[in-house]
């Protein structure tokens, strides 16, 4: 089994770098779910990283529905073999297939929808489960939302929608760390009571910390002993904006902005070099 | 010279008749629609393949993108709703999860234009057609008839990538035969004349037949032109036109703003100017009001299209 602490250490010097280098892109939530994708790219997800295809039978779906945070896909997608490691480099710059926000506009592998404009990203999850269904296709579909992207109205379409007509090969997964560009997601608009609010609406809910292996796994087993039950499944995954930085802790200035010289050097100091900077 | 048809129904009928057609013949096509089922005349197409047809409720954004995610696994999704509701409404949904990321989803609009009457302005969209040729990938198809609407149904379907299909409610007459061909992007030129070039799309086309018939009658040769896809457009057809009659009329039940004629007018500018006048709506909402009394009100009358040829041949020499 591959060391995901590791990884995680990796993938989150990439992303520092990668906002570095145009200073510009959104470190803080990108950093709060370098664990999950990592669990999810290395252990969890069945997908085929070397042949891909937009269609994807039998394997499983993820959408990245809070796209803002492409810096943690792009560089968990690279280190799971998608692309090369070093096309990280051309992050944000022109003509780079690694767009501020994902797009399939230019082919990167490991991407089938573009997001970014928020709250889209659960319907089209949705859409892409339904097909599965029909096809007989037993996988699943993953999609990663952010908590202050429950504040768009399509959200809760789509949540009303899934609930409804159980689709139940879909798991959706909340970072919730109550941050956004403005603040405190309970100060800017709250969106509590969360875990209610979806069961409300016909979900199977679960609590997951977002900085826990083990916690990912117990919570995943969970979820898969009980796919039988028709339900959509949404795992409110409990993260802090920064992980893994201490000066990118405890606030939601780093939402959006990148580090200068000295704090890259700052934060690479914190985060162990596992797999080789690209 | 009395104008041929073939009796008269709405073009949305077509769509239904195309999409069941489809329905049975092509096991990809899904259908969605937000709660116009009936409306939309999707019903045969619901009772014939329930398990293909997707009740989305009123949830536009929602309709939107579980179509663009069902196109991953290779369905081909059909959207039905009012075309207000199928673009004003989804606009950026369309733009980030249709359009922009390539998905190869129909969106299929019904009522457009002021001929959805009664219910007013907060329905009678204006600026759809403006709307979705401004964004790249999309195709935009504006059939004339319940024939031509069928057969543009089947096209697309076959078409890969994002289309926006447009029509409406009213009963308008039927001139394109049943079997006609329907080439995507390939426009029909109905009448040959060589005086002034009339290009028109959608319910506009039939009055377009019926003034080049009130011109003939004054002297005047109207070549016809039937451009059923704005987007991508037939450049040559009308290029050609034009190069021999000079001046040209074009005819929509749209704005002004962003409609075919904006589309030809770009075409003609870029190499080779000629008069041209606008039969379209000129900045203003619509209103409540019959589908004839607001087509008189807003000028978009078959008189509307001979005096706009008259004032072009005047600006001609």
């Amino acid at each position: 089994m591959a060391d995901l602490q590791a990884i995680a250490s990796q993938v989150r010097r990439d992303i520092l770098r990668m906002v570095h280098a145009v200073s510009s892109g959104h470190p803080g939530g990108s950093l709060g779910c370098a664990d999950l994708l990592t669990y999810l790219y290395n252990e969890r997800l069945t997908l085929n990283a070397s042949s891909f295809t937009m269609d994807a039978l039998n394997e499983d779906l993820f959408f990245l529905s809070n796209g803002h945070i492409s810096p943690v896909w792009y560089s968990v997608l690279a280190r799971s073999g998608f692309f090369p490691v070093e096309e990280l480099a051309t992050f944000r710059k022109i003509s780079s297939r690694l767009q501020g926000h994902p797009s399939v506009d230019k082919n990167l592998p490991g991407i089938r929808m573009a997001s970014g404009s928020l709250g889209q990203g659960l319907s089209v999850a949705i859409g892409a489960a339904t097909t599965k269904k029909m096809q007989g296709d037993d996988s699943m579909v993953y999609c990663l939302m952010g908590d202050g992207e429950l504040q768009e109205g399509q959200v809760w379409e789509a949540a009303m929608y899934a609930g409804s007509k159980k689709i139940n090969n879909l798991i959706g997964i909340i970072d919730y760390n109550n941050r956004q560009i403005d603040g405190d997601v309970s100060d800017v608009m709250g969106i509590m009571p969360l875990s209610d609010k979806w069961t409300a609406f016909g979900w199977d809910v679960y609590h997951m910390d977002g900085h826990s292996f083990d916690s990912m796994r117990e919570v995943f087993a969970t979820v898969d002993s009980n796919k039988s039950n028709g339900m959509p499944k949404m795992i409110i995954m409990k993260t802090e904006m920064g992980k893994g930085v201490d000066f990118m802790m405890g606030t939601h200035k780093w939402h959006g902005s990148a580090p200068n010289d000295e704090q890259l050097a700052t934060a690479l100091a914190q985060l162990p070099e596992t797999l080789g900077d690209y | 010279m009395a104008l041929k048809t073939f009796g008269n129904k709405d073009t949305r009928s077509g769509f239904g008749e195309g999409l069941r057609l489809l329905g049975e013949t092509n096991p990809d096509v899904v259908a969605l629609c937000a709660d116009l089922t009936g409306s939309l005349k999707m019903d045969a197409f619901q009772k014939n393949h329930p398990d293909r047809f997707f009740q989305i409720g009123i949830a536009e954004a929602n309709m939107i993108g579980i179509a663009a995610g069902m196109t991953i696994g290779g369905k081909i999704p059909f959207t039905g709703t009012f075309a207000n509701f199928s673009t004003s409404r989804v606009y950026d949904q369309i733009r980030q999860s249709v359009a922009y990321s390539r998905k190869n989803v129909k969106i299929c609009a019904s009522h457009a234009g002021l001929t959805l009457g009664e219910d007013g302005a907060t329905h009678q969209v204006l600026e759809d057609i403006g709307m979705m040729r401004m964004l790249p990938n999309m195709t935009v198809v504006v059939p004339a008839d319940y024939n031509q609407t069928l057969q543009a149904t089947l096209a697309i379907a076959a078409w890969d990538g994002p289309v926006y299909l447009r029509f409406g409610r009213p009963s308008v007459p039927i001139f394109t035969p049943e079997d006609a061909v329907f080439q995507i992007g390939k426009a029909d030129l109905l009448v040959h004349g060589t005086d002034v070039t009339i290009i028109a799309c959608g319910h506009m086309v039939w009055k377009a037949l019926e003034a080049q018939v009130q011109l003939a009658d004054k002297g005047i040769s109207a070549e016809v032109i039937n451009m059923h896809t704005i987007k991508p457009l037939d450049t040559e057809a009308i290029l050609s036109s034009v190069a021999k009659t000079g001046c040209v009329v074009t005819a929509e039940e749209h704005m002004m703003n962003g409609g075919l004629g904006d589309a030809v007018a770009q075409v003609l500018s870029k190499s080779s100017p000629a008069p041209q006048e606008f039969v379209a709506v000129n900045d203003t909402f619509g209103e409540s009001g019959t589908p004839n009394e607001l087509l008189k009100k807003y000028h978009l009358e078959t008189t509307d299209i001979v005096q706009a040829a008259e004032r072009v041949l005047a600006r001609k020499n």
